[in-house]
C-alpha cells in the first residue's frame, strides 16, 4: 500500500512537470506579443527591445523553460507581466473564492443528486422514477453558462430572491454553487440509484427488513450509507470538472475567483499567471484523482493495485 | 437492424432518436425553411433606439442586438453544431482509439509513454487547454473543431486501451497467437470487432460533450466565428442584454440543451444495449 | 461645499480589479483617474476642461529657442510619508519611469528630452532634467516639442519618492506613495480598495470627499442595480447596454445621467501596404460603403459619427470638413473604376469582446452590399494588436476596444504612434502603416511650434494634416463614443468632473456629498 502511494505521487509530479511543458510550448506558439502589451503604444523599438530582455523572453524557447522551472522549483512563480504583482500573491487572493465557490459546488451536487438518487432507487420504475431520470440527463446535458444565466434570470432577476452577483454572503453563493454543482448531481443521482438498487438487493438488507424494521429506516440506516461509499471516492474526480466549470461560472457571476484571473490573463497574454494557475488547476487535479484512487482503495480493497 | 429495433423499444432512447433526427432535419432544411438569411440585419428589426424585438408575428422568436431574425440564426445554428459535434467528435474517437489500440496492442515502451502522455491530458484543464488552442490558431468552424478534437480524445483513449488489454489478455487471443497469427490478424480479426460497441458509443455519447464544448467556447467569444450563427456565440453577442431580452438566451440555450440531451439519451441507451464496460463518465 | 459633512464617504464599483496603482505602469480605464488623485505631476488640467493649469508647478517659463522649461515648484508640498516634495523628487521621478528596468509603457512619452535615448538603452540616464535648487527644476528638450506640456501633466510624469519606491521595488503599485489629494489607506486584493483624505492637501478645500471606497469584481449590471438601491455611488464601468434605454427613458433619472464627449474615435484602419487597400479609390469606396448612422444605433446612440480622425472635442478638429459620406452607390462606381467591379475577398480583425463582434458584423454586411466579402477574425485584444504590427497580416482592423481614447488633449497624439512613419514600423500601433513622408515633415514643423503665440497657427497646422490624410482614407472613422456616467442622488459637483475628458472616468477629488445626505 505505502509503496503504491510512493509511485502514485512519483507519477504524479512527473504529470505536473510535463503540465508545465506543454503549456509553456502552448503558451510559446500563440501569436501575441507579451512585451508590447507591456510597452504600450508609444514604446520606441529600442524600449521594447530591452523589456524583452529583462523578461528573458529573447533567449531560445529551452532556456526559457528551463529557467521558469528552475524558479518554479525555488516556489517562484514569477511576476505578472502587466500587474507586476507576485503570481503567488494574486492566486493566494483569489484561491479561497473558488474553493468556496468548490465546497459549496459539491454540497449542492451531494445534496440534489443523493436525494434524487435515493428516490429513484426507492421508487424504482415509477413515474417519480422516470422524471427524475430525465432530470438528471438535462443535468449532464446542459452547458453551465445557460444554467447560470437561467437561474439569474428567475431567481435574482424576477424573483429577486438572491443578489445578481457578486461575492461576500451566502446568498451570493447559492446560484454559483448551484450552477457549478448541477452537472455533477445528474451525474451523482443516477450513480446513487444504481449503487442504491444493489444494496437494496443485498442479503442485510432484506434480513433487516425481515426483522420488522421500517422500510425509511434500513433504507437511511443500512442503504444510504453502503451505497455512497464508491460516490464519495468520485468526488476527487470532480476536481477536474469543476476547474474547467470555474472559468464560465465566476464570470457569468462575476465570482471573483481564479478562473477569471485566468481568463483576463489569456486576453492580455500575461503568461506567468496563465502558467500559475495551470499548474495549480493541474495540482488539483492531479491531487483530487490521488485521492479518489486512494479512497477507492480504502473502500474496495478489491481493486487491483497497478 | 436488431440495435435499432432495440433502440427504439427503450423509451428514452427512442425520445434522443427523435430529438437528434428532428434538429438534423431542420439544419438539412435550413435553407428553405427559414424565414430570413440568417446573418441578415434588417433594419425593421431593431427598435429605433436599437433594441431588440421581443417574439412577435413577424419574427416568431424575435430579433437579436443587430436586428436578425433569432429563429433563422437558430436553424442555422443547428448546422453548425451538428457539423462540429460530428467532425470533432469523429476525429477525438479516431485519435483516441488508434493511440488506446496502439498502446494496448504493443504495451511495453510504447505503451507506457502513450498511455502517461494521456495521464498527463486528463490532468489538463479541459477547457484551459481549449482556451488556449484557440488563441493559438486564427479560429474558423475547421479549427474549432479540431481543438475540441484535441481536447476530448482523451477519454476514448483510457477506455479502448484498457479493453484493449483485456480483450488481448483473454485465452482465444493467447490460442490464437500459439497458432501463429500475427499481430495484425489479431488486430483486425478480434480485437477490433470487440471494441466497436465502444465506438458507437463514445461515437454518440461524445457528441453531446462536443456540442456542450462548442457552446462554451462560442459564449467565451472564441468558438465559431461570426456571423456564422452558433448557439454558443447567439448568447455570447447578447448575454448582457439577458435581463431585457431573455429571448435571446432562453430559445439558443433550449436548442443546446435539448441537441444535448438528445445523444446522451441515445448514447445512454446504445450503452444499454451494447453493454460495453464502460467506465468514462459522459 | 459638501466638505462640511463628517465622515463623507463614496462608494464605486468596478468589475476587474485594480492592476496597480504606479503611476509609471498604469494604463487602463480604471486606475487612470485613482493615480490622479493619489498622486500629482508638474501640471494638470482644469477640472472638466482639456485646459492646463499649475499643479506641483506653481509657474514656469520656457526658453526662446523652445528646448528648455524652467519649472518653479510650490514649496511646503508633503508626500503621504510626511517627506517634503523637492526637486530632486521631480528629477528621479522621470529618471524612474524612462529607466527601462521600469518597464513603464508611457516611456515614450519623453522622447523629446534631452539624453532619453541613453536613457531607454540603458547606458546612460536623462541628461536633460536638471535639479537647479530644492524648487526649481529645468528640463532641456533635444527637439522642439510642443505637446512637452502636456507630457508633464500626464500620469507618468508624476512626482514619487524614491525612498518609498526603494522600499516596495515592484511591489510600489501596490503601497503608492504620493503628494495627491488621498491617500491609499486599504487594499484588499481582488475585493477593495479604500483612499483616504490628505489632510495635508496643498489645495484649498480638496478633496471634498473624506474617503472613496472602491469595490472592484462587481459585474457593471449588479453595479448600476445596487447604484439604483442606493448602495453605490457610482458605476465606474459605465452604464450597461442593456439597462442603458431603461435608465435613459425614465424620466426618474433624467438628472442622475451625465453625458459628455470624449477624446476618442473608433475607426477602421485599412492596411495601406495591402493589396488591395494600397489603392485609393478602394478605401474611398469603404469609406462610402459604411452605414456610420446604423453603426451608432446598433450602440443605441451612445456616439455621435465621425468623418475625421480627430473627436470634435480635440484640438484642431475641423467642423467645416466634408469628408465622404455614406453613398454605397458611388462607392460601388469607385471599385469598379479601381478595377473590383466584381468584388474581392478580405479579412476584418477584431477584439472578442462585446460590441465589438457585432459591430464587425454591421461592417461586414455593408461592406458586401458594395461587393466586398470581408470575414470576420475575432481575436483576443493581444492577438489583434500582434496581427495589427505586422506589414502583411490584417487587411482591416476595427479599432473598438484597443484604440482606447487619446492620451492627452492635443491632436499630436492622434497622430505619431497611430498615423505616423514612427508607428508603422513592426510591432508598431499604426496598424493602417501609412507613412507620408511630407506629411510627416509638416507634423515635425507644427510641433515645433512651441511658442504660445503660436498656438492658433499650430492648431491650424494641424487640422490641414489630419484632413489632408484623410483624403488619403488609410481609415474609416467611424463614430466618437460619448461617455454617460449615472451618479447616486447623493453626488454632487459640476456635471463636466462626472466624464471628465482628462481624469477618466470621474474626477475623484472634485465630487461631493449634497448638504443633509
Amino acid at each position: 500500500m505505502t509503496t503504491y502511494i510512493c509511485r502514485r505521487v512519483f507519477e504524479a509530479l512527473l504529470i505536473l512537470i510535463g503540465i508545465t511543458f506543454v503549456t509553456y510550448v502552448l503558451l510559446y506558439l500563440v501569436p501575441a506579443d507579451p512585451v508590447r502589451q507591456i510597452a504600450g503604444r508609444s514604446a520606441t523599438a529600442e524600449t521594447v527591445e530591452n523589456i524583452r530582455r529583462q523578461l528573458g523572453l529573447h533567449l531560445p524557447f529551452y532556456e526559457q523553460y528551463w529557467n521558469y522551472l528552475s524558479a518554479l522549483v525555488q516556489g517562484n512563480f514569477g511576476r505578472s507581466y502587466i500587474q507586476k504583482t507576485e503570481v503567488v500573491e494574486l492566486i493566494r487572493s483569489r484561491l479561497p473564492a473558488s474553493l468556496l465557490l468548490m465546497v459549496g459546488a459539491i454540497a449542492a451536487e451531494l445534496i440534489l443528486g443523493l436525494t434524487m438518487g435515493v428516490i429513484s432507487a426507492v421508487r424504482r420504475n415509477s413515474a417519480t422514477d422516470q422524471v427524475l431520470m430525465v432530470v438528471s440527463f438535462i443535468g449532464v446535458s446542459a452547458p453551465q453558462f445557460v444554467v447560470g444565466i437561467l437561474l439569474l434570470y428567475v431567481f435574482a432577476v424576477l424573483l429577486g430572491w438572491f443578489p445578481i452577483g457578486g461575492y461576500g454572503t451566502f446568498s451570493h453563493l447559492v446560484l454559483p454553487a448551484l450552477t457549478l454543482g448541477f452537472l455533477g448531481a445528474g451525474w451523482y443521482s443516477r450513480m446513487m440509484r444504481s449503487s442504491m438498487l444493489n444494496v437494496l438487493e443485498q442479503d442485510f438488507i432484506r434480513t433487516a427488513r425481515a426483522k420488522g424494521l421500517s422500510k425509511a429506516r434500513v433504507i437511511l440506516r443500512h442503504a444510504v450509507p453502503n451505497a455512497l461509499l464508491p460516490i464519495i471516492a468520485m468526488i476527487g474526480i470532480d476536481i477536474g470538472i469543476f476547474m474547467s466549470g470555474i472559468v464560465v461560472v465566476e464570470s457569468v457571476f462575476g465570482w471573483p475567483g481564479i478562473g477569471q484571473l485566468a481568463w483576463q490573463a489569456i486576453q492580455r497574454v500575461d503568461i506567468p499567471i496563465i502558467m500559475g494557475v495551470t499548474l495549480v488547476a493541474a495540482c488539483s487535479i492531479v491531487l483530487g484523482n490521488l485521492v479518489a484512487d486512494i479512497v477507492a482503495l480504502f473502500v474496495d480493497p478489491r481493486i487491483k493495485l497497478r | 437492424m436488431n440495435i435499432l429495433r432495440e433502440l427504439l423499444a427503450r423509451k428514452l432512447g427512442l425520445f434522443g432518436l427523435m430529438t437528434v433526427s428532428f434538429t438534423v432535419v431542420v439544419a438539412i432544411l435550413a435553407p428553405w425553411i427559414t424565414p430570413y438569411a440568417p446573418d441578415l440585419q434588417l433594419f425593421e428589426g431593431l427598435t429605433l433606439q436599437g433594441a431588440p424585438l421581443p417574439p412577435n408575428s413577424q419574427f416568431w422568436l424575435g430579433t437579436d442586438l443587430l436586428g436578425r431574425d433569432v429563429l433563422s440564426r437558430l436553424i442555422y445554428g443547428a448546422q453548425t453544431s451538428l457539423i462540429i459535434g460530428v467532425a470533432a467528435n469523429g476525429v477525438a474517437v479516431l485519435i483516441g482509439s488508434v493511440l488506446g489500440v496502439t498502446a494496448g496492442m504493443l504495451r511495453g515502451i510504447v505503451g507506457a509513454v502513450l498511455m502517461r502522455f494521456t495521464d498527463l491530458m486528463m490532468a489538463f484543464p479541459a477547457l484551459l487547454l481549449a482556451i488556449v488552442l484557440a488563441a493559438i490558431f486564427k479560429p474558423s468552424l475547421w479549427i474549432v473543431a479540431l481543438v475540441i478534437a484535441m481536447v476530448n480524445w482523451v477519454q476514448v483513449a483510457r477506455v479502448i486501451y484498457s479493453e484493449t488489454v483485456s480483450l488481448a489478455e483473454r485465452d482465444f487471443i493467447d490460442a490464437e497467437r500459439g497458432l501463429g497469427a500475427s499481430r495484425s490478424r489479431i488486430l483486425i480479426r478480434h480485437i477490433t470487432p470487440h471494441l466497436v460497441p465502444s465506438i458507437i458509443v463514445f461515437g454518440t455519447l461524445g457528441i453531446s460533450t462536443t456540442v456542450l464544448l462548442e457552446a462554451t467556447l462560442s459564449y467565451l467569444g472564441i468558438g465559431v466565428q461570426p456571423p456564422i450563427p452558433s448557439w454558443g456565440n447567439i448568447i455570447f453577442e447578447n448575454q448582457t442584454y439577458f435581463a431585457s431580452a431573455p429571448w435571446l438566451v432562453f430559445f439558443p440555450g433550449f436548442a443546446i440543451v435539448s441537441l444535448a440531451l438528445g445523444f446522451n439519451l441515445m448514447g445512454d441507451a446504445l450503452r444499454e444495449i451494447l453493454d460495453p464496460t464502460m467506465k468514462g463518465r459522459h | 461645499m459638501g466638505t462640511a459633512n463628517a465622515a463623507s464617504n463614496m462608494t464605486v464599483t468596478y468589475k476587474d480589479d485594480v492592476s496597480t496603482l504606479d503611476p509609471a505602469i498604469g494604463y487602463d480605464w480604471q486606475n487612470w483617474s485613482m493615480i490622479k488623485s493619489l498622486f500629482d505631476s508638474l501640471l494638470d488640467y482644469k477640472p472638466g476642461t482639456t485646459e492646463l493649469t499649475p499643479d506641483l508647478a506653481e509657474s514656469y517659463t520656457i526658453s526662446d529657442d523652445g528646448l528648455i522649461y524652467t519649472f518653479n515648484l510650490r514649496k511646503g508640498v508633503k508626500f503621504h510619508n510626511g517627506r517634503t516634495m523637492t526637486a530632486a523628487d521631480v528629477k528621479y521621478s522621470l529618471d524612474r519611469v524612462t529607466n527601462p528596468k521600469t518597464q513603464s509603457p508611457g516611456a515614450g512619452f519623453f522622447a523629446s528630452v534631452k539624453g532619453f535615448d541613453d536613457a531607454s538603452s540603458g547606458s546612460g540616464s536623462l541628461s536633460g532634467v536638471s535639479v537647479v535648487d530644492d524648487y526649481t527644476v529645468q528640463i532641456e528638450l533635444s527637439r522642439p516639442d510642443a505637446t512637452f506640456l502636456h507630457v508633464v501633466a500626464i500620469n507618468f510624469a508624476s512626482v514619487v519618492p524614491r525612498e518609498a519606491v526603494e522600499k516596495w521595488g515592484e511591489d510600489f503599485g501596490k503601497h503608492p506613495v504620493g503628494t495627491g489629494a488621498f491617500y491609499l489607506d486599504e487594499w484588499t486584493l481582488g475585493q477593495r480598495l479604500v483612499f483616504k483624505k490628505n489632510q495635508n492637501y496643498y489645495h484649498a478645500g480638496i478633496p471634498k470627499l473624506d474617503q472613496i471606497t472602491f469595490e472592484v469584481g462587481q459585474e457593471p449590471i449588479v453595479a448600476l442595480l445596487r447604484l439604483q438601491n442606493g448602495e453605490v455611488d457610482i458605476a465606474g464601468d459605465g452604464i450597461p447596454p442593456a439597462k442603458f434605454l431603461e435608465v435613459k427613458n425614465d424620466p426618474k433619472y433624467a438628472g442622475a445621467i451625465v453625458e459628455g464627449s470624449q477624446l476618442h474615435t473608433g475607426y477602421i484602419a485599412l492596411n495601406v501596404k495591402m493589396k488591395p487597400f494600397d489603392n485609393l479609390k478602394v478605401r474611398q469606396a469603404v469609406n462610402m460603403a459604411i452605414n456610420k448612422d446604423r453603426i451608432v444605433r446598433i450602440i443605441n446612440g451612445r456616439a455621435v459619427s465621425a468623418n475625421q480622425p480627430l473627436p470634435p472635442l480635440m484640438p484642431g478638429y475641423d467642423p467645416d470638413y466634408k469628408g465622404l459620406s455614406y453613398n454605397p452607390d458611388a462607392a460601388k462606381k469607385l471599385l469598379a473604376e479601381a478595377g473590383f467591379g466584381d468584388g474581392f475577398e478580405t479579412e476584418l480583425y477584431v477584439a472578442n469582446t462585446d460590441p465589438q463582434p457585432r459591430i464587425a458584423q454591421a461592417i461586414q454586411q455593408d461592406l458586401a452590399a458594395i461587393g466586398i466579402k470581408a470575414g470576420i477574425k475575432s481575436l483576443a485584444q493581444g492577438n489583434v494588436i500582434a496581427a495589427g504590427g505586422e506589414v502583411d497580416q490584417a487587411p482591416m482592423i476595427w479599432s473598438g476596444g484597443m484604440a482606447w481614447i487619446a492620451d492627452f488633449p492635443d491632436p499630436s497624439n492622434f497622430y505619431g504612434p497611430i498615423l505616423g512613419c514612427g508607428g508603422a514600423v513592426p510591432g508598431g500601433w499604426n496598424w493602417s502603416w501609412y507613412c507620408n513622408e511630407s506629411i510627416e515633415k509638416r507634423a515635425i514643423a507644427a510641433d515645433s511650434m512651441t511658442d504660445p503665440a503660436d498656438a492658433e497657427k499650430r492648431m491650424a497646422a494641424w487640422r490641414s494634416i489630419f484632413t489632408d490624410i484623410q483624403d488619403e482614407a488609410p481609415w474609416v472613422p467611424i463614430f466618437n463614443e460619448q461617455r454617460f456616467t449615472m451618479r447616486s442622488d447623493r453626488l454632487d459637483g459640476p456635471d463636466g468632473i462626472f466624464v471628465d475628458p482628462v481624469h477618466i472616468p470621474v474626477h475623484y477629488d472634485q465630487v461631493f456629498i449634497k448638504e443633509g445626505q
